[in-house]
């Protein structure tokens, strides 16, 4: 792990726009299922107008859970979730439409359709949502495949991008429609360390350019620390801290210092309970092998 | 002992889990007709209307891309059924006869199956294996999140495209064994072409004709459901889309055949 003071004083050198006093996510108690199996056994937690919220955690956490729940995408079995300032529960169909058009996606595969060209990508929440022209929608994609540096690329299959332009043409498409807020699932997951900073400094340029909340899942401990102005980390379907890189990299817990120090959780378990969880009782951990 | 007992509570799990699926895909299949019938008739209103590009589309694929191999199969089943007319006929020195026999065959029998069941394997599976791709590439995930309706871009442009191409193959399949039946018949007989076609057109009627083509719709129903059923279940990466592409042509081939008994008994009575 890096020399926590020096992520800090990094940080500090680098300007932060102040993060809105208004929430644009607000989850309550949120308890899911898969089956019989609860993934996420009441997590609570908010995202600010015009922050990066960083979610983190293990393998088995529940934050692609969570980010899923976030972008509406799942049932959940109880809890209450507003989504710029609507309860999702209490909203009509066309409420819920209207509210979904204003979050933007880009998730972990870029999920680029295979059978349009990158142009035709960018272009197809416009197509769908708007009632502008052709040509204007094409200006709109070009301008938007500038911001993320992929001009010239918008007759290109997406099979014919390499990985980093696959993230970044979904980026374009995600942002297409301005929306309030940028969902990105594993943005540097696969992408070598050049190309995942750059896509680090574009979500940091979305934020401040465009004003956007931005949140995204990973794993990667130093692009967290880059882009973060609050991490959630995820332990069990529960939350284990939400706070500043600051007071991630400060804290005291364990188990928020093991996941920062890449320690296998075995590690730190009483043998006695490891013991118990491989052999299957009703512990709290079994759930989770 | 016990272990029999065991293993015979195991095969009744396993028949009623079966059966569970069975009815839970029928129910799926039902619910995506029922959501496709509300966004063709209501999206104007949801203001995410179905687009007609996206009809046309499919229908490039569906119908007009399979024209070579409908053509060459249904001439070749017309040929096959005027040999083995002519065949049987000829023990009863009735071989003149045959024109009823092939007509009646084409049109209310081989030309919808065929069809259909090389509309499932080619189509079907097609949409099947498209819909598992993107599934598991989490595009149906990016539509959603757009606030666009998957059913709606996807389903409705694939159904309705089935069921005018499924049809509209089909008379042409008609056409086509027939036609070929009747080089045929001219060749072995020397009943000429016109005779033929006079023949074949006074046998049959409105019915016959509506007989076959109501059966396509049906099997264009079956085909689009089957395959969207199946690729919308996909689970496990690119082999899970392997298994549902061929367990959607299995599926749609076999729904095809007990649907033509069934229709045909039920028409018949």
């Amino acid at each position: 792990m890096r020399n926590p003071q020096t992520v800090i004083e990094e940080r500090k050198a680098r300007y932060r726009p102040e993060t809105g006093p208004d929430a644009v996510i607000e989850v309550e108690d949120l308890v899911t299922h898969y089956g019989e199996r609860m993934i996420l056994k009441g997590v609570s937690m908010g995202v600010l107008e015009n922050e990066i919220m960083v979610i983190m955690g293990g393998s088995g956490s529940g934050k692609s859970t969570l980010l899923r729940h976030l972008m509406a995408l799942e049932d959940k079995t109880s809890g209450t979730m507003r989504i710029l300032g609507k309860d999702i529960d209490q909203i009509s169909r066309q409420e819920f439409l209207d509210v979904r058009k204003k979050l933007g996606v880009a998730f972990q595969s870029g999920a680029l359709f295979s059978s349009m060209t990158v142009g035709e990508n960018i272009m197809l929440p416009l197509y769908e949502h708007t009632d502008l022209d052709a040509l204007t929608m094409e200006i709109m994609a070009r301008m938007k495949l500038e911001v993320v540096e992929l001009s010239g690329f918008e007759n290109l299959m997406p099979s014919e991008l390499s990985g980093g332009m696959i993230k970044r043409a979904a980026f374009a498409r995600a942002i297409v429609m301005d929306p309030k807020v940028l969902f990105c699932d594993e943005p540097s997951a696969g992408l070598d360390p050049v190309v995942a900073s750059a896509l680090d400094d574009l979500i940091l340029d979305m934020r401040d350019a465009m004003g956007m909340s931005i949140v995204v899942v990973t794993h990667e401990l130093d692009s967290a620390f880059k882009i973060a102005d609050r991490i959630t980390i995820l332990d069990r379907g529960e939350i284990l801290m939400i706070g500043t890189v600051e007071e991630v990299l400060n804290s005291d817990s364990d188990r928020v210092r093991a996941l920062l120090n890449r320690i296998p959780e075995e590690d730190n378990l009483d043998p006695d309970e490891y013991l118990a969880r491989l052999v299957g009782d009703n512990s709290p951990g079994t759930a989770h092998l | 002992m016990a272990d029999q007992k065991v293993s015979a509570v195991q095969k009744v799990e396993g028949v009623g889990k079966s059966a569970v699926g069975f009815v839970e895909a029928v129910g799926n299949g039902g619910i995506l007709v029922a959501e496709s019938v509300y966004w063709l008739l209501f999206g104007v209103r949801e203001r995410q209307p179905v687009r007609l590009s996206a009809v046309i589309q499919q229908m490039m694929e569906i119908g007009i891309n399979a024209i070579p191999i409908i053509l060459m199969l249904t001439g070749t089943i017309g040929v096959m059924l005027a040999i083995q007319g002519i065949h049987t006929l000829r023990i009863f020195g009735a071989e003149s006869r045959v024109t009823i026999g092939i007509a009646f065959s084409v049109v209310r029998e081989f030309a919808p199956l065929i069809t259909g069941i090389l509309v499932a394997g080619r189509s079907g599976s097609a949409l099947a294996a498209r819909i598992g791709t993107m599934k598991i590439n989490q595009e149906i995930d990016a539509l959603k999140v757009m606030g666009i309706n998957p059913t709606r871009f996807l389903v409705v442009p694939a159904l309705l495209a089935m069921l005018v191409m499924v049809p509209a193959l089909t008379l042409l399949g008609n056409f086509m064994g027939l036609f070929a039946a009747g080089l045929y018949v001219n060749a072995d007989l020397g009943i000429s072409l016109a005779a033929y076609a006079h023949d074949t057109i006074d046998i049959l009627s409105l019915d016959d004709l509506g007989h076959g083509l109501g059966k396509s719709c049906i099997f264009a129903i079956l085909i689009a459901v089957i395959g969207v059923v199946n690729g919308a279940g996909v689970q496990g990466g690119a082999e899970g889309v392997g298994k549902a592409t061929t367990r959607s042509v299995v599926q749609a081939i076999s729904a095809i055949i007990v649907t033509d008994m069934l229709f045909a008994f039920v028409a018949t009575r």
